[in-house]
């Protein structure tokens, strides 16, 4: 019992670290300008929205979203349509050069993305994509893909393959089979790995700013031009940050009771 | 599980290889052209052979930014996989109290990288941030823009926020899969802490551990945004690491064939340590 | 070593029970004697492991007192309780070689050294495991790993009782009549209490001197296989030991006894007179089909009943009987023939046919 308790006064401790600069974030985003410089105060003395407003009502700041979640939607959709059929053939088969095929998927996961920067940039202007969301989206399966092939095989591999067996038998056609019978005992596996390219796709920013200029530029990149001429917009950057942890609760809060045994990639 | 031997499931993986062929093959013959190749502009190239290579191996720049990267990276896992289990050792096994945790604990992934500078841009500020600020309070002069120790320190500390939940959510998955008759048994068995730790948890833990190690020398040897909106990589150049050095190589300075070169190298560097781990562990494990 | 007393022990997993359905355990006492091998037999949700678990002390009970050789343990953890208990499925130490799985619990405990070594060898040898003792004990076989996770219990000297609960459920059947066998002999040879979960009747009477038979949450008796068999004291325990089970059939009360359809059945006068005090309607009568007597020529007290149906077991034969809408169950020997749909007598020994109220058995007060 009493190690019970000092556990738990061990998680909350380490919890509130982790979560205060969040909260500091969070606090300057409901400031004004001359509170925040003014001095350091726990909390916001002047509450005011206004920081919000702006990013609501200037379509540069708002646009900036939406650009994120498009390409952060259809990549989504990319991953799981090519990784799906994959991770299967992967978990059940054995074809020429499969070991060597899957290690070099998992190869393009170690590659620096400021390796691929230049050849990227120079790649998506040189067909038209330049500047577009699928040109990001694209980009991210560099290692998306690659991890999702590797988390959903781990989730595959823990499905006998007697159930494979058994619907041939009841006359099932594949792809009738795999859509009806298989990704459905694989729910938490391709939940798990959606949450998981949201999450690296939403995060990256040095790939999305390289190939973005105007129209479809992320909004991590639109918070970098706040340090203008005339110095930091403190209150709209915090407000800024702040929308940015929204969808990722919202995503994590869909998931989460998956997302412990989701951790372990299918692994354990 | 026997796998069935049918090259037709090659059908299966083509849209995989095709999609990654194309955002990776290509870049990446694109790298080794441009690395054998001095350009002044188009049109206008000439065959060096290995010249660029060589250039890279000695440029002193480079050497110290890959010194500095490998000691961020040691500090990285050094720190953060002992945390990380010690984490999620603490966390609550099941329940409403269990998931509160796991969603709290992940919040620090979920934010974009930039974002993750941006906040500690804030949060270690002297003036109106209040982690610099309350250090200074404690009469430490505390500056990471000025000072090189204290730009290390917060660029690291920052890191540690960053990703030592996701090496306890890991663990956490790990432990969550241990069954409650282990526990069970080591308590009649009257076990103490540390052999549960030591027998039960910890040889369950190897598979979340290889990937908790792997990913973090990956990753925080990649690592580019974070300290670039933090410190931009300084004062001096104190934290700009690979990632850093060859972006503004690349884009910065147009320096393509050194950078093209500077690339293949870095990547052959993280494939090979991790190749090294990975092989190193898994021998230990078949050594046994 | 210990005499383990449960005094008005009750047990809810939820907090607030709100009735006897929310119990696992319902209120009963009982005592394990110093030394007996027993067994706690019952189906699947009936509570037993649950029970394993309160004596060991890895779930607290929530009414009543856990004593050991009279002296209260509920707050003592598994530890200081010092007893052993074997898990249903094999629960070993992966990165430890058996040697070294089987000197944990001793090494634990400050064991001497060279204590510690005879001693593994001395189970080993028991357990028929020696040669693999410096194996890595996770590429053992799943049944050599339920080997050394019973060695981990066994090979305790000291403790208080050693509990099983359900150890043999991974282990082919060859081999666990063989292991059921040498745990009787371990527990003749060091005279420790064991206590052995299962829902296996054939197990528990080989193992057990006496078996706990539990339903719904209570012990319903407390005997010798025999005195399962013969005087099953609660219609659960007459239905559960014993292949097929014993007939019960729902009965009226009458004149000479009690009746159930058309057919009258003959009670002894203390019987009649026990029933009489009694106002409940939940009557029946129990027999077991090893005990009905069939006979081709109508007898004193028989009754005619058709031959529905008759399955051969080769030693035995088991027949289905109908009387008015009721189906008896009797066994006959190989040799008993008679076509299906035919006619035969069936007569009930008083003294084997016992009677119930409420499902519990009518005795005689002596």
């Amino acid at each position: 019992m009493k190690q019970a308790r000092s556990k738990n006064v061990g998680i909350t401790v380490f919890i509130i670290l982790l979560l205060t600069p969040v909260y500091w974030l969070l606090n300057m985003s409901f400031k004004t300008n001359q509170e925040i410089l003014g001095g350091l105060t726990m909390w916001p003395e002047n509450f005011t929205l206004q920081n919000y407003v702006v990013i609501f009502t200037d379509p540069s700041w708002y646009n900036g979203y939406l650009n994120s979640m498009a390409y952060v939607t259809i990549n989504v959709i990319i991953t799981l349509l090519v990784a799906l059929p994959a991770a299967y053939a992967f978990s059940r088969y054995k074809f020429l050069g499969d070991k060597h095929l899957f290690f070099w998927l998992l190869s393009n996961r170690m590659a620096p993305p400021a390796v691929f920067l230049l050849p990227f940039f120079q790649l998506y202007s040189s067909i038209g994509l330049f500047d577009t969301h699928i040109a990001v989206a694209l980009a991210h399966c560099l290692f998306n893909v690659p991890l999702a092939v590797w988390i959903l095989e781990g989730f595959m591999k823990g499905v006998p393959r007697e159930y494979d067996e058994m619907a041939y038998i009841d006359g099932y056609s594949f792809p009738k089979f795999f859509v009806k019978v298989f990704l459905p005992m694989i729910r938490s596996g391709i939940g798990v790995t959606a949450f998981f390219a949201f999450m690296f796709s939403w995060v990256e920013l040095l790939l999305a700013r390289t190939l973005t200029s105007v129209d479809a530029q992320p909004i991590g990149a639109i918070m970098t031009r706040t340090i203008g001429a005339s110095g930091i917009d403190w209150g709209v950057l915090a407000a800024a940050g702040v929308l940015t942890i929204i969808p990722g609760l919202l995503v994590i809060w869909f998931v989460r009771n998956h997302v412990a045994k989701g951790f372990a990639l299918g692994r354990v | 599980m026997d796998k069935i031997p049918n090259n037709r499931a090659w059908w299966l993986v083509l849209p995989v290889f095709l999609l990654v062929a194309f955002s990776a093959l290509i870049p990446l013959m694109t790298v080794v052209n441009y690395s054998v190749q001095d350009i002044f502009g188009p049109g206008q190239a000439y065959f060096v052979g290995t010249e660029w290579f060589k250039e890279v191996l000695t440029d002193e720049r480079l050497q110290d930014s890959l010194l500095r990267q490998f000691l961020f990276s040691s500090a990285v896992l050094l720190i953060q996989i002992p945390l990380g289990i010690g984490v999620a050792l603490m966390m609550p096994k099941s329940g409403i109290k269990g998931s509160l945790c796991l969603i709290l604990v992940a919040i620090p992934l979920l934010i974009p990288w930039n974002v993750v500078g941006t906040i500690w841009q804030i949060f270690a500020r002297g003036d109106i941030g209040l982690f610099g600020w309350g250090i200074n309070q404690l009469g430490v002069d505390y500056n990471y823009t000025g000072s090189t120790v204290d730009a290390w320190l917060t660029v690291l500390l920052m890191d540690v926020w960053h990703w030592t939940p996701l090496v306890a959510l890991l663990c956490y998955s790990g432990l969550r899969a241990i069954p409650e008759a282990f526990y069970q048994a080591a308590e009649i068995d009257r076990a103490s802490k540390w052999a549960v730790f030591r027998y039960i948890q910890l040889p369950r833990l190897k598979s979340v551990l290889i990937i908790a190690v792997l990913l973090r020398f990956m990753d925080s040897f990649m690592i580019y945004t974070e300290p670039f909106v933090l410190t931009g990589g300084g004062p001096g150049s104190s934290t700009t690491f690979l990632s850093q050095t060859l972006t503004t190589m690349a884009i910065g300075q147009f320096d393509l064939g050194r950078a093209a070169a500077f690339s293949l190298i870095y990547f052959l560097i993280v494939l090979l340590i991790s190749w090294l781990f990975f092989t190193a562990i898994t021998h230990a494990d078949k050594e046994q | 070593m210990a005499e383990i007393h449960l005094k008005s022990l009750a047990h809810s997993y939820s907090k607030s029970p709100s009735g006897p359905e929310d119990y696992a355990i319902r209120q009963l006492d009982h005592v394990w004697h110093k030394g007996g091998a027993y067994a706690l037999l019952g189906p699947s949700g009936c509570g037993k492991s649950t029970m394993l678990n309160i004596i060991s002390g890895l779930v607290q009970p929530s009414e009543g007192e856990v004593l050991f050789d009279g002296i209260r343990v509920n707050a003592l953890s598994p530890r200081d309780r010092n007893i052993a208990q074997v898990f249903q499925f094999p629960v070993i130490y992966d990165s430890m070689t058996v040697y070294q799985n089987l000197a944990f619990p001793l090494k634990n405990n400050k064991v001497p050294a060279a204590r510690i070594k005879e001693r593994v060898q001395e189970i080993a040898e028991v357990l028929e495991i020696e040669d693999k003792l410096h194996k890595k004990a996770k590429n053992l076989t799943a049944d050599e790993k339920q080997k050394v996770s019973m060695g981990r219990g066994l090979v305790r000297e000291d403790v208080s009782a050693i509990l099983f609960d359900e150890p043999l459920t991974v282990i082919d059947p060859q081999l666990k009549w063989k292991l059921r066998r040498k745990l009787k002999q371990i527990h003749e040879q060091f005279d420790i209490t064991m206590v052995y979960v299962t829902h296996d009747q054939l197990e528990a009477s080989t193992f057990a001197d006496k078996i706990a038979v539990m339903y719904d949450g209570q012990i319903v008796q407390f005997g010798t296989p025999t005195e399962l068999f013969e005087q099953p004291n609660h219609t659960f325990v007459g239905y559960f030991i014993g292949s097929p089970g014993m007939n019960l059939i729902d009965v009226e009360r009458c004149e000479a006894g009690v009746r159930f359809g058309s057919a009258e059945v003959v009670l002894e006068p203390w019987q009649i007179e026990y029933l009489n005090r009694l106002s409940s309607t939940n009557v029946k009568i129990g027999i077991r089909p090893e005990f009905i007597e069939i006979g081709l020529e109508p007898k004193v007290n028989s009754y005619e009943v058709e031959v529905l149906d008759m399955e051969d077991l080769g030693t035995y034969k088991i027949i289905d009987l109908g009387l008015g809408d009721e189906t008896l169950k009797a066994r006959v020997d190989e040799d008993f023939d008679a076509r299906i749909g035919s006619r035969v007598h069936l007569t009930m020994p008083p003294q084997w046919t016992m009677l119930y109220v409420d499902e519990f058995l009518i005795q005689e007060q002596s």
